[in-house]
């Protein structure tokens, strides 16, 4: 648990119908979070943003932000959306194309005496790297930059949540990363509840601290990001990604000659393929399960450079799928493997048992998460 | 020359504007934003006059007004001479004629506006009243100066329903159309044409207002 500076302001949801979008959901999204709402296209992840800013209000809700009630159906209360205190990235971002970078920013600063208000604005778009185009119109930027433009103007609104609906959609995958990267450090400094809805899941595991998995309208998971990754038995999120845990870890060291990068995590080493990161720098790893070989003894003479004793906390077969999963927990952190059932078979895997993960180092994805590494790339 | 036509063709279009531009703009919006049964009905409803022969519009609008009418009996009540006839008849004969020609293009201009653009301009802190002053309203200009345009010119052509229900009174409800039309018969040939000309150089200068104007408000050409 990370010691709040400010009053944490939580987001809490509840909403639900039957028709004509069907939604079932609760969640909390606390300040400093990062909730990812993510499902396939036409699940509702957009409706639950849209709830939230009262663009939409569904047949039962209840939406919470700190003391202050936004929506209550049962007792008939909803505050109109320019009396929310929101700020909503919309995925196509609905720049106001008569107005310039920076009027559009201006725009959500009525809130603001007049006199501050372009100082204000120049100050966001100079946060969002857009200082130098603040005179020019949105058919005059580029995708991305609009983005920023739609980021500096939701958080002109000072908000007490921010919603982003997929934020990185309309950007080609170069443009992506970078902004992934931004808005990674920037909600580092925000202390307020953030939602993000995305059907990507480098999104989810980039960005998010918590994740709402939605299928129709309904949640199907939700928790924090490494307690939901670590879940055998998430067989909706097997057929979409494949499964694999996701947990922090710290650069200690470089190796440079070998190519390599040494992490500590709660568990112990990790060595991976070295990237531009930096030592000491934060990491979020991500292990998929279908490159995990378990082994009973430790064995010697082979390439791999990861091998973690763990214990097994877990086995789960499901039927829909040949392949067993197996979690194993090392140290802080819970692994899952992919295995036949002929090796679980053979090996007598079960609960309480002592096993061995082998994994190749190349099999680990390393994602930055430090602010000042902005230039990755792969 | 017929000086008093030409004033009275020009009162005819500014009025006729002055009318229509608020109620086009609060009806073309409202059919553009929202959606409410028989919208289609009322649609259609809303381009009769455009399809309808003028003279058929006349006829019925003449037996609207006319004295037999509650419509035309209260209006000689209150002001003290029969709604036909007058120039207040050809005014709202006038402006009934051309709301299609305000509601349409309105309406498209307000359509124009990408919903989402509406949502962040609520989601941006502003009152109902300041989204449509300040984002839908200079979003949609284009609509409301077609809208203008197409009125203005429109009135000024007008012959089947000033003719039908303001007749052809000199100085009071005699366009220049109506006395083109007049001056022909009387074998008046100089001044039909002259007359003709006017129309025709007050009719393209209009149209050549309007599209240097619409380059310079159109919100894409930044």
């Amino acid at each position: 648990m990370s010691v709040r500076l400010v009053a944490d302001r939580p987001l809490l949801v509840t909403l639900r119908q039957d028709g004509p979008i069907p939604l079932d959901v609760e969640f909390t999204c606390h300040s400093g979070e990062v909730l990812a709402i993510f499902g396939p296209s036409g699940s509702g992840k957009t409706t639950i943003l849209r709830s939230v800013a009262g663009l939409y209000q569904p047949s039962h809700a209840s939406i919470r932000s700190g003391a202050d009630t936004w929506t209550d159906t049962s007792r008939g209360t909803f505050v109109p959306p320019y009396r929310r205190a929101v700020g909503l990235v919309f995925q196509e971002y609905a720049l106001f194309p008569h107005l310039t970078a920076v009027l559009n920013v201006m725009t959500a600063l009525g809130h603001r005496p007049r006199v501050e208000r372009r100082h204000k604005a120049e100050a966001l778009l100079n946060l969002v790297h857009l200082g130098g185009h603040l005179s020019r119109k949105p058919n005059e930027l580029s995708g991305g930059e609009r983005q920023r433009v739609a980021l500096a103007r939701a958080l002109a609104r000072e908000p007490a949540v921010l919603l982003l609906d997929e934020p990185f959609a309309a950007v080609d995958r170069s443009v992506r990363r970078r902004l992934q990267n931004e808005i990674d450090s920037l909600r580092r400094s925000l202390d307020m509840p953030l939602i993000l809805v995305t059907h990507d899941f480098e999104d989810v595991v980039r960005l998010a601290t918590h994740v709402l998995m939605l299928e129709r309208g309904r949640a199907v998971a939700c928790g924090p990001i490494s307690t939901l990754m670590s879940r055998p038995d998430l067989s909706w999120l097997r057929e979409a990604v494949g499964l694999g845990s996701v947990f922090d870890a710290t650069v200690t060291r470089l190796h440079a000659d070998r190519g390599l990068v040494e992490l500590a995590f709660d568990g112990g080493t990790l060595f991976a393929p070295a990237r531009h990161v930096a030592a000491s720098a934060a990491v979020r790893v991500r292990i998929p399960a279908r490159e995990i070989v378990l082994a009973t003894s430790a064995p010697t003479g082979l390439s791999l450079h990861n091998v973690l004793p763990g214990v097994v906390t877990a086995v789960h077969a499901d039927t829909a799928f040949e392949a067993v999963v197996v979690q194993l927990t090392v140290g802080g952190v819970v692994l899952l493997a992919e295995v036949t059932r002929d090796a679980v078979g053979r090996l007598g895997i079960d609960v309480g048992q002592r096993l061995h993960a082998l994994i190749k180092s190349v099999s680990i994805e390393l994602l930055a998460s430090d602010a000042n590494n902005t230039e990755e790339n792969r | 020359m017929d000086w008093a036509a030409l004033r009275i063709s020009l009162w005819l279009g500014a009025g006729t504007m002055a009318i229509l531009l608020p109620l086009g703009v609060w009806f073309g919006r409202l059919l553009a934003v929202r959606d409410f049964r028989g919208k289609l009905l009322v649609e259609a409803l809303v381009t009769v006059p455009l399809v309808l022969p003028p003279t058929v519009l006349g006829f019925y609008l003449l037996v609207t007004f006319g004295v037999r009418s509650p419509i035309g009996q209260a209006f000689q009540a209150l002001v003290g001479h029969p709604l036909p006839f007058s120039f207040q008849g050809l005014l709202l004969a006038s402006a009934i004629a051309n709301i299609p020609f305000v509601v349409q293009p309105i309406q498209r201009g307000f359509e124009a506006i990408p919903s989402d653009v509406r949502d962040a301009a609520a989601c941006c802190g502003l009152t109902p009243w300041q989204q449509f002053l300040r984002i839908e309203l200079p979003l949609a200009w284009p609509g409301l100066l077609t809208a203008s345009i197409l009125t203005f010119t429109h009135t000024l052509g007008e012959f089947g329903v000033v003719l039908m229900v303001g007749g052809n009174l000199p100085g009071q409800t005699r366009t220049l159309s109506v006395a083109i039309y007049d001056r022909m018969q009387a074998f008046d040939d100089r001044s039909a044409g002259v007359m003709a000309a006017t129309l025709l150089a007050i009719s393209v200068a209009t149209l050549m207002t309007t599209t240097a104007l619409s380059r310079r408000v159109s919100p894409s050409r930044g």
